[in-house]
């Protein structure tokens, strides 16, 4: 599409976006359920209201994911998924689109792929950022230089551990957005509905601290309700591990896609 | 040779560090403040030694092997006796100290993982001594393959959690433990059973273990009167070959050898030996060597003995590998059993299936050696927890 440079598609979003409404950012195992599905999943994940898309890179021990996203790599895994089959999903979005993508996925791969070639070819297919949930700021050097070389995002996590003072430091450092994690645990949905009252404590030390990036939040949103509550102060929200189980519930049958797209609209605009 | 590592930022050369998520840093911050500052403390210096004495049993023996160098005609055989230690292996010298750090840090909860069972034999032991509530993830696997270990466990009041994603070995209850830990990062304390996981973990477990060193100089100075030649110790993540030859790294005259366990075969594709087929990679939080595919996914492990059935290895071991201090060498499945029962007839001791990697080394390097030189194994455990395998091939 447009041959606008790609690091700033994420910042034209945050932009755009107008006071009322939240960006709404959607999880996807690269390869699940099956290899030719993500591209149709993701642009049909666009059309329903997603705003960016965060594609995992399958890890064979994703440490710090819950049951559901597991399942979805070790099932990528099995699939057959490879650095390249990814590069060439994201190429074959950008055909069509110019939805802000960001590759999520452990640093081992990346490593094993080689961190300058990987960090080009992501430019080249038209990946825009980067989130690498095991490689905290202090670790950063191993693969900074080349993300920057190649004007990729590399967005770092706050956790409601984290202090004042390494929020900021976080805030500094990460580009794109900061991703809060909404609660000490691993990604997936989680019991009860409501957002309890140690989560608007966080969301209140993060609007404080976190002033460079806008502000996502994550892990444990299933709900329009969930995602209005808790990213009510935030500018964004993520879902991840309930659109998962979405798929997980209605593939292979019969209109399987258009269920996942019933309940991706319903996140955004709440008509579930 | 001036050795210190690790630095500040928890590297050994290339290799250590912290590859963790967000929620883990301020905790691994909180246990490296508490642990420099419980090492520096005298009282807790004066209770980790009362502990390793009254209770594991310290200082183990450093026994002649007297049939056995007769056996092979050349150098001393002297075998430094972990498997003499309370629980029968080397690794209650780390649970003891971790579990003591815990109790200083105020954590009402311990996790560990296991793999042949024997960490976390001794992580549950010494929570029942300090009255501390103790949780082991294990892999559905090893469970099947060690069960005594999980009965012992929960007679020592232990809830074994069973493992059942991956591989079902000793990788995947490190994860599981790991996902724990960040969901409970307040009251929890991570007591790791090797010299693996992110800073702080590599050089505290080793700092732990460096008791077997200590001691090994100074019993082979009053029985030899001088330093050995040789140390061999079997390495899976790398615990005790780390505490044996931490203190003698400066003595740059001493060889040390560590056995990787190479299982059907380092080509096999059923294999641990790290060193001899991995490459660089990061799992469990450091940056080490690593059996991996193309695509970095992480490959099972296999060797015949659950201890070191894992495909990684400590980051300190990968740098001494790295800078040629130590030779590494693979051992498969088949000499490991031989070297079982050798040991068992010459000298009556009957090893771990872990220690018999370091044993088997032997046969290769005795007829290299000359009647004046002195050479230590490392006897890192007891054979009585593997008799069901071991069974199978007698």
């Amino acid at each position: 599409m447009s041959d606008l440079k790609t690091a700033s598609r994420i910042e034209v979003l945050f932009d755009k976006r107008k006071d009322e409404s939240r960006i709404m950012s959607l999880f996807l195992t690269a390869g699940y359920p099956d290899l030719d599905s993500t591209v149709d999943l993701i642009l049909g994940l666009e059309a329903n209201g997603t705003d960016l898309i965060e594609l995992g890179m399958p890890f064979s021990d994703p440490l710090a994911d819950g049951p559901t996203i597991q399942f979805s790599s070790t099932k990528a895994i099995e699939n057959g998924i490879t650095m390249q089959r990814i590069f060439e999903m994201v190429r074959q979005v950008r055909k069509q689109s110019d939805i802000p993508i960001i590759l999520m996925g452990y640093l081992n791969p990346i490593l094993r792929f080689g961190v300058e070639k990987f960090c080009e070819e992501a430019k080249s297919a038209g990946v825009d950022g980067l989130i690498i949930p095991d490689l905290p700021p202090e670790e950063s050097a191993i693969l900074e230089e080349h993300v920057r070389g190649n004007n990729l995002a590399l967005i770092y996590l706050v956790a409601p551990n984290t202090s004042d003072e390494r929020m900021q430091l976080i805030d500094a450092k990460s580009q794109g957005f900061v991703y809060c994690v909404s609660v000490t645990g691993v990604t997936g949905a989680r019991e009860g509905d409501e957002v309890s009252r140690s989560v608007r404590r966080f969301i209140d030390r993060v609007e404080n601290n976190i002033t460079k990036n806008p502000i996502m939040i994550g892990f444990g949103i299933k709900s329009h309700q969930d995602a209005r509550e808790i990213a009510a102060q935030a500018d964004g929200f993520i879902v991840g591990s309930a659109l998962i189980n979405t798929i997980r519930k209605h593939y292979p049958e019969e209109g399987w896609k258009e269920k996942v797209f019933a309940f991706v609209k319903g996140l955004k605009y709440g008509t579930d | 040779m001036k050795y210190d590592l690790p630095t500040k930022t928890g590297y050994f050369g290339k290799f250590g560090g912290k590859f963790v998520p967000e929620i883990l840093i301020p905790v691994l911050e909180e246990l490296e403040e508490a642990y420099e500052q419980a090492w520096q403390d005298e009282a807790f210096q004066a209770e980790f030694k009362s502990l390793l004495k009254e209770y594991v049993g310290r200082p183990t023996e450093l026994t002649f092997a007297n049939r056995l160098t007769e056996y092979y005609g050349k150098a001393k055989i002297y075998l430094k006796r972990e498997d003499l230690c309370h629980t029968g292996a080397h690794k209650i010298n780390n649970a003891v100290g971790q579990v003591l750090l815990a109790r200083c840090m105020n954590k009402e909860r311990i996790i560990a993982e296991t793999g042949a069972g024997q960490h976390g034999v001794a992580t549950a032991t010494a929570c029942a001594k300090f009255g501390i509530k103790c949780i082991v993830y294990m892999g559905a696997e090893d469970i099947e393959r060690q069960k005594l270990n999980v009965d012992r466990m929960q007679l020592l009041g232990a809830e074994v959690r069973s493992v059942e994603s991956g591989s079902k070995t000793l990788k995947d209850a490190t994860n599981e433990a790991i996902r724990d830990w960040v969901t409970n990062p307040e009251d929890t304390f991570y007591v790791i059973g090797s010299v693996v996981g992110p800073h702080p973990y590599p050089m505290m477990v080793r700092n732990f273990h460096r008791v077997i060193g200590m001691e090994t100089r100074d019993q082979i100075h009053e029985a030899e009167g001088r330093n050995p030649d040789y140390l061999l110790a079997c390495v899976g993540g790398g615990s005790n070959a780390i505490g044996f030859y931490h203190p003698f790294i400066e003595d740059k005259d001493i060889k040390m050898i560590g056995l990787e366990a190479s299982g059907h075969g380092i080509d096999s594709g059923k294999t641990a030996a790290t060193l001899s087929r991995g490459t660089h990679g990061v799992l469990h939080g450091s940056l080490s060597f690593l059996l991996h595919n193309e695509e970095g996914q992480v490959q099972p492990a296999h060797s015949i003995s659950a201890g070191l059935d894992y495909p990684g290895i400590g980051p300190e071991h990968a740098h001494l590998f790295d800078i040629k201090r130590v030779q590494y060498y693979p051992i498969d499945d088949k000499q490991a059993l031989a070297a079982v029962k050798l040991l068992s007839e010459k000298e009556g001791i009957i090893p771990a299936l872990e220690t018999a990697h370091a044993l088997a080394y032997l046969d290769t390097l005795m007829p290299k050696t000359s009647s004046d030189e002195i050479v230590i194994v490392n006897c890192s455990g007891r054979g009585d927890k593997d008799m069901g395998t071991i069974s199978k091939y007698i």
